[in-house]
């Protein structure tokens, strides 16, 4: 795998991308950071931008930032990628399995599909392309900010 | 900075466990150094993180890491539980920084290294070095990648 320096990749179109303003900015995030959460809720709320999520799960910070971002991933797969980063933001305390288990009920997944996508290799080699990439563009600390290329 | 090309200094120093590390004991393969200033300050830990991260692609290029600082042993053991790593750290602690300034590093007065990256080769060869403008800064994973021999 080659980490040499690029720029971020063009915003493609199996990125995560929100809202519909003309503006676009990539952001690298780590699900487990706080930094991120706060951020995150500020981000969001600028309705003039798009906003662009790349994973950068940093897991001897944040143990737990690798599974959060691939059950994002599988929620993503029903169509609620940005529900379930909302809501992993919103309520840091709870990211266990059996909390994970919650919220995703509460956003109306398919559980039993919610459980094999967060656990599948497709769901592992996502999330490491976003942070490779991460990587690759010098990001050292999230959130991480990029004017779209 | 010690320069490209020049014999990289022995040294041998105690790990996070107490154990004796030498320089020498990394002949045959590439070792990149990794002097930092202080085990638990915010930009050291977030520095050990990023580069855990990318330590299997390291590994598949031949390269060990080894961060170094003027820390205790105790207190890199602790630091590396902390950080959830196992990455090898070196204590430059007694004599002070001697390591440190063997390679050009340490920074007089401050009582720390400065953030530098020295990359030796399987010969103990120095063959490439990176030193940030100051000890608040630290260079991105990728740098290291942009250093290895292709």
């Amino acid at each position: 795998m080659d980490l040499s320096s690029a720029p971020i990749p063009p915003v493609g179109p199996d990125d995560h991308v929100r809202g519909t303003g003309e503006g676009v900015l990539v952001v690298y995030a780590d699900l487990g950071c706080p930094h991120c959460a706060g951020a995150w809720q500020r981000l969001v709320a600028a309705e003039e931008r798009q906003i662009v999520f790349r994973h950068f799960p940093v897991a001897s910070k944040h143990p737990r930032a690798p599974a959060l971002h691939m059950a994002a991933e599988a929620a993503g797969a029903q169509g609620r990628f940005f529900e379930l980063v909302d809501s992993l933001y919103a309520d840091r305390g709870r990211v266990d399995d059996p909390h994970l288990w919650e919220r995703a009920e509460r956003l109306g997944l398919e559980l039993e599909r919610f459980e094999a996508e967060r656990r599948s290799e497709a769901a592992r080699l996502r999330v490491r392309r976003d942070f490779e990439s991460g990587i690759r563009a010098g990001v050292t600390g999230t959130p991480a900010l990029f004017p779209a290329p | 900075m010690i320069a490209v090309g020049a014999e990289a200094p022995d040294f041998t120093l105690r790990n996070e466990d107490g154990e004796e590390v030498s320089l020498a004991d990394y002949r045959g393969r590439k070792v990149l150094l990794v002097f930092y200033p202080m085990d638990f300050s915010p930009v050291c830990s977030d520095q050990l993180s990023i580069y855990q991260e990318v330590k299997p692609e390291l590994t598949e290029k031949g390269v060990e890491l080894v961060g170094i600082s003027v820390d205790h042993p105790h207190a890199h053991k602790a630091f590396q539980e902390k950080l959830g790593i196992d990455t090898t750290l070196l204590a430059d602690f007694e004599p002070k920084g001697e390591v440190a300034r063997a390679y050009g590093s340490y920074i007089e007065g401050a009582g720390i290294a400065n953030r530098t990256l020295v990359l030796v080769d399987e010969d103990g060869k120095v063959a490439w070095t990176y030193e940030s403008p100051t000890p608040g800064e630290f260079p991105g994973a990728n740098v290291i990648f942009d250093g290895l021999p292709s």
